[in-house]
Order: structure tokens, then C-alpha cells, then sequence
């Protein structure tokens, strides 16, 4: 998708806003944001910073939230998003593609700011992937470019933490996890238990 | 990495393929999590790793129909009970129960055993959906009980595996070889950016809760627990009684567990739970320990012979009632106080005054009151001088 601003590169920054129930999505590329001084840490939106003219709802999206507005309900198993914020559970795997946008802030709350995987991926399906040279089974179990890319950065902001709060042991494990990020072909290799070290209790 | 207790020795597990409510086990034996040994083992009693996985092209629990549940009962069925599937144990398999089909009591001893949940047990969702006939069922390996997998609660498996002691690394070892061998047959439910997909979003991404069930009697006495229930919230670490969730620390038994699973691999989480977070606490308690053996001697001595006294005396006995005085009489093993007392049966009697095992061992069902003089009698008999 191209920049709403230039529309010369590829947009990299998406944001969606909600006024009086219609989702409005701005996608914009990175040079775009610094020259709008935009931050990481911005709380400003786009929208705000975009002129007038740009912000117009692109066709695309445009049909993309009437569909969504018409799909409330997941097209796999029928369960609505009401219905999930009754009970809490989720009625299948395809709920999670979904509800991606509704969940994604939610997940985000529930795992302190964790949005994206970080750990294990299953072994023998990988191994499938890989020799059966599928890509695209190879990006729905490690993610695509952007995915990664996240990834890496939620990781680097957790080592961050962890160095300020002088917490030597996990930020020893996270500069393990950012090594094994930074090279998908080699995701969590070796046994879990590895890499961490004993409490150092004595046997009692 | 084999438990002492891998090897199939002491039986009472029947054929597996046709274990049922009818060929369940006595459980008349301690169980892992109570043996008392490894490391730290004056103040954690066992260590425990679980995680949640789904078949892809299941539908989750909420929305499967019966069918569904019984063709991923009979999947997960076959693939657990195959030979070699629990490693190391010389051809040993998990024994399979069908818990549709299981009495009330076999699964009320196996929620107190800490094999199943009492949700499993009951068939019902949090939503309250289902019934004790739902098809559902638990996998464990016998006879050290280390293995559970949970087939059909919340998510189509749920896989434990427990060590003695703070051992959550020998844990996670272990349940990431099972979690293997099952994934090298099924496909499950994963997505790139929210890992392993669950019912509930709160347990998506590893789906890995690592927990400790700690004894802190001296630091309930000193008045400290609640100081170290909220820096452990603070870590966001869950607390709760020995039960789980919605559980009172009855017998001074905490459990502490991560209650973040995405954003986090399984080497971050274990390397603040067993590298930071645990020890502290074991620390705490053992310095909170020296503190009442040292400046509130006395008072500590008179607290422990006063439970082993009504221990030893009562005849009618609470089962909440005798969980606290077990704790206060372990506290006084443990510093040393009653030399005579031996702490595996008090682990023991702590699994074995809970109303299913009470009936279990005295081999019959009982009204409450009834429960309350067995109870007594049972505690009694064993802590006899």
C-alpha cells in the first residue's frame, strides 16, 4: 500500500480511527512521519497531522469497513464479536484473523504490552515449511518483514527495561531471544530449558 | 530427564488402552508434587510448567459441537496412549481416563491429586457450558503422576508437567519434548503474530505458565505475605491458594505463576521465575524463619504444639481446619522443633484429609460430619506418639 502523503513509498505506518462508529484508516511511510515530526511515542494521529485534502477515506478502505461492519461475525465458526465480549472465549483459530483489529489492543492490555509472539514455533511444522520450500507457510508461522521487524522492537524495548532494573540474568535471556529473532532461519533451536541458569539455592 | 519414578514399578495402573473409571488406580501413595525433595524443598513443594494447545481445523471448545469434542478426544487418545510416548520410561504409556465416563469421586481425587481442574471435572466451560458427560479426559503418567494432559477443557489440550522441589527448568525440559512428540502427528491452531492460538486471549503466544507452590508459614506469621503478594502482583505474577484460581491459601500453600504469555519466550519467563523472582521469595521466607526461631522463639514453639496437640487430640477436624494446623506442625519440622515428625506425612495428610482422598482411603462415600471424625481419626493415627 502506497503513502496517503507521497504516494511514492510503500506505507509502513497505519493507524485507524473510529468517529461516530466509521473506522478510517491513514497509511503513511516512514520519511513522511519524521518530516510530520512524528515519533515513535507520538500520541498525536495522522489524521491531525496529515493536511485536509489527504484525508480522505481511500476506496479500499472504504470497502473494507463496510465489510467488516457486515462481518461481525467470524465466518469460520459464526461467533460474534458481542457474543466474545460476553464470555471471553474465542470460538475458533480463524477468530483471531477476524477480530485481529478489535483483539490486537485487548491481547495487547492482557500480556502488559505484548503484541507479538516472542518463543517457540512449532518444530515439525516448520520443518515442513522449510523443506517443502513454501513460503508462505514459512511467513504464517514466523511472520513477514514487518512482523519481524516489531518483534525485534518490543524485544529491544524489554532488554532496555531490564538493564535499567538491573536485571542481569533476563536481559542476558533477551539478548539471546533478540540473536534468534534477528535470524529467522533460526528460530528457537535447542531444548526450552537452555540458557537459563540455577537459582543458586543450595539443596536443602 | 527420567524421574526417580518413571519406571512402571508399582502397577495399579491397569492396561491403559482399557483404564476407565473402572480400572483407575488406587492413588493411595503420595504424589510428586508432595515427595518433598529437590531443591528449596523446605520451602517449594513442586514446580509446575503447563500450556494450552488447539487442533487446527477444530473448532475451539465454546463452539464445537459433540462430534467435534469426540473426534479430538479420540486424535489426542490415540496419539497419548501410543508406546514411547512418555519418554524414557522403558515402554511405559500415559493411562488414559475417560472422565465422561468416570465416577463423581475419581474426579474429585484427581482435581485434589492437582491432575485435573475442578472445571474439567465438571464438564463445564467458564461460560457454563457442558456437563460431567461431556466427552473429555485426562492423560497421566503413572506411577509418578509427573505427566497431565488435559484433553477437551478450555482447549483441546492442556499439558502439565510437575517436578518435587524448584525444578522449573527440568520442568520445561520436559513438557517441550511432549509438547513435540504431540505436535509431530497434530497440526495446532498458531499464528505468526499471537503464537499459539487459545480460547481465552489472555493465554495466547507461548501459552506457557510456569508455576511454584510455596510453604510460607513464617512469613504469614510475621505479617510479611502480604508484602510479597504485592510485589509479586507488581511483577504481574499471579498468587493464589493451592488450589488455583479463586483459591484461599489454606495451609499457608501459596502458588505463584506468570500471568503474561505473549511478548515473552519460554528463556525469559523461566529465567525471571526461577533466576529471580523464586529465590527472592525463598529467601524472604527463610530469613522470616531464623527471625521467629531466633526473637519470637517461645511463642513459634507454643503455636506448633498447640496445632500437633489438637492434631493429635481432635476429634471431629475441618478439612480447612487441618490444612492450617498441618501447616504450623510442617513449619515445626522444618525449624527443627519436632524432631519426631517427619514431613512426608505431613504432605501426605495434607492430600489425604481432602474429602475425596479421606473417602478414597477409608473406602467409602461419607456425609460431611462423618468426613470431620475420619479426618480427625486419620491425623490422628498417623501423628500418634
Amino acid at each position: 500500500m502506497l503513502c496517503q502523503r507521497c504516494r511514492e513509498r510503500e506505507a509502513t505506518i497505519h493507524e485507524v480511527t473510529i468517529r461516530a462508529g466509521v473506522p478510517t484508516s491513514y497509511h503513511i511511510c516512514e520519511v513522511c512521519a519524521a518530516e510530520l515530526g512524528m515519533t515513535g511515542n507520538t500520541s498525536e494521529s495522522i489524521a491531525e497531522l496529515l493536511p485536509e485534502q489527504t484525508v480522505t477515506t481511500p476506496e479500499p478502505v472504504k470497502r473494507e469497513a463496510a465489510t467488516a461492519k457486515r462481518a461481525q461475525s467470524c465466518g469460520s465458526c459464526g461467533l460474534t464479536f458481542a457474543e466474545f465480549k460476553r464470555s471471553g472465549l474465542l470460538g475458533c483459530e480463524m477468530c483471531y484473523e477476524v477480530f485481529e483489529r478489535q483483539l490486537a489492543p485487548l491481547i495487547e492490555r492482557a500480556h502488559e504490552g505484548g503484541g507479538h509472539h516472542v518463543g517457540k514455533v512449532p518444530r515439525r511444522a516448520l520443518d515442513d515449511s522449510r523443506h517443502a520450500a513454501q513460503p508462505e507457510r514459512l511467513a504464517a508461522l514466523l511472520g513477514g518483514q514487518k512482523e519481524r521487524a516489531e518483534r525485534l522492537t518490543e524485544l529491544r524495548k524489554q532488554l532496555e527495561r531490564a538493564v535499567a532494573a538491573e536485571q542481569y540474568e533476563r536481559a542476558a535471556a533477551l539478548r539471546d531471544e533478540i540473536r534468534r529473532a534477528s535470524d529467522p532461519d533460526e528460530p528457537s533451536e535447542g531444548s526450552l530449558g537452555e540458557g537459563a541458569s540455577d537459582a543458586g539455592d543450595d539443596d536443602r | 530427564m527420567n524421574g526417580p519414578g518413571d519406571q512402571p514399578t508399582n502397577g495399579g495402573a491397569g492396561d491403559p488402552q482399557n483404564a476407565s473409571a473402572g480400572s483407575m488406580p488406587d492413588w493411595s501413595e503420595g504424589t510428586e508434587w508432595l515427595r518433598a525433595d529437590g531443591l528449596a524443598s523446605d520451602v517449594v513443594l513442586s514446580s509446575r510448567v503447563r500450556f494450552a494447545r488447539n487442533l487446527s481445523g477444530f473448532p475451539f471448545m465454546p463452539r464445537s459441537s459433540r462430534s467435534d469434542r469426540a473426534e479430538v478426544l479420540e486424535l489426542c487418545r490415540q496419539r497419548l496412549t501410543e508406546p514411547g510416548f512418555v519418554e524414557g520410561s522403558g515402554g511405559a504409556r500415559l493411562s488414559w481416563v475417560d472422565l465422561h465416563r468416570a465416577s463423581r469421586l475419581d474426579r474429585a481425587l484427581l482435581v485434589e491429586r492437582q491432575l485435573i481442574s475442578k472445571q474439567h471435572a465438571d464438564g463445564k466451560l467458564s461460560t457454563g457450558i457442558g456437563g460431567a458427560d461431556e466427552p473429555r479426559g485426562v492423560a497421566v503418567s503413572l506411577p509418578d503422576e509427573r505427566v497431565g494432559i488435559m484433553v477437551n477443557e478450555e482447549d483441546h489440550l492442556r499439558v502439565q508437567v510437575i517436578s518435587s522441589g524448584l525444578d522449573l527448568q527440568g520442568a520445561l525440559e520436559r513438557i517441550d519434548g511432549l509438547d513435540d512428540r504431540l505436535e509431530s502427528h497434530l497440526d495446532f491452531a498458531f499464528s505468526a503474530r499471537f503464537g499459539y492460538l487459545t480460547a481465552c486471549p489472555t493465554n495466547v503466544g507461548t501459552g506457557i505458565r510456569l508455576s511454584v507452590m510455596m510453604h510460607l508459614p513464617a512469613l504469614k506469621l510475621t505479617g510479611e505475605i502480604e508484602k510479597v503478594k504485592h510485589a509479586a502482583e507488581d511483577m504481574s505474577l499471579a498468587v493464589r491458594g493451592h488450589h488455583g484460581e479463586g483459591s484461599d491459601a489454606n495451609g499457608d500453600l501459596y502458588q505463584l505463576s506468570n500471568q503474561t504469555t505473549l511478548g515473552k519466550s519460554e528463556h525469559v519467563l523461566l529465567s525471571e521465575m526461577q533466576g529471580e523472582i523464586v529465590p527472592q521469595v525463598i529467601e524472604y521466607e527463610r530469613r522470616a524463619r531464623t527471625v521467629l526461631l531466633e526473637r519470637r522463639r517461645a511463642e513459634t514453639e507454643d503455636s506448633v504444639m498447640r496445632a500437633l496437640g489438637v492434631l493429635r487430640y481432635a476429634r471431629l477436624l475441618q478439612a480447612s481446619e487441618a490444612m492450617d494446623l498441618l501447616s504450623k506442625v510442617r513449619l515445626g519440622v522444618m525449624l527443627g522443633l519436632i524432631p519426631e515428625v517427619d514431613q512426608t506425612i505431613v504432605n501426605t495428610l495434607w492430600l489425604h484429609s481432602e474429602p475425596a482422598h479421606l473417602q478414597r482411603v477409608l473406602g467409602h462415600e461419607m456425609n460431611q460430619r462423618d468426613r470431620r471424625a475420619a479426618r480427625a481419626e486419620l491425623v490422628r493415627t498417623r501423628l500418634a506418639l
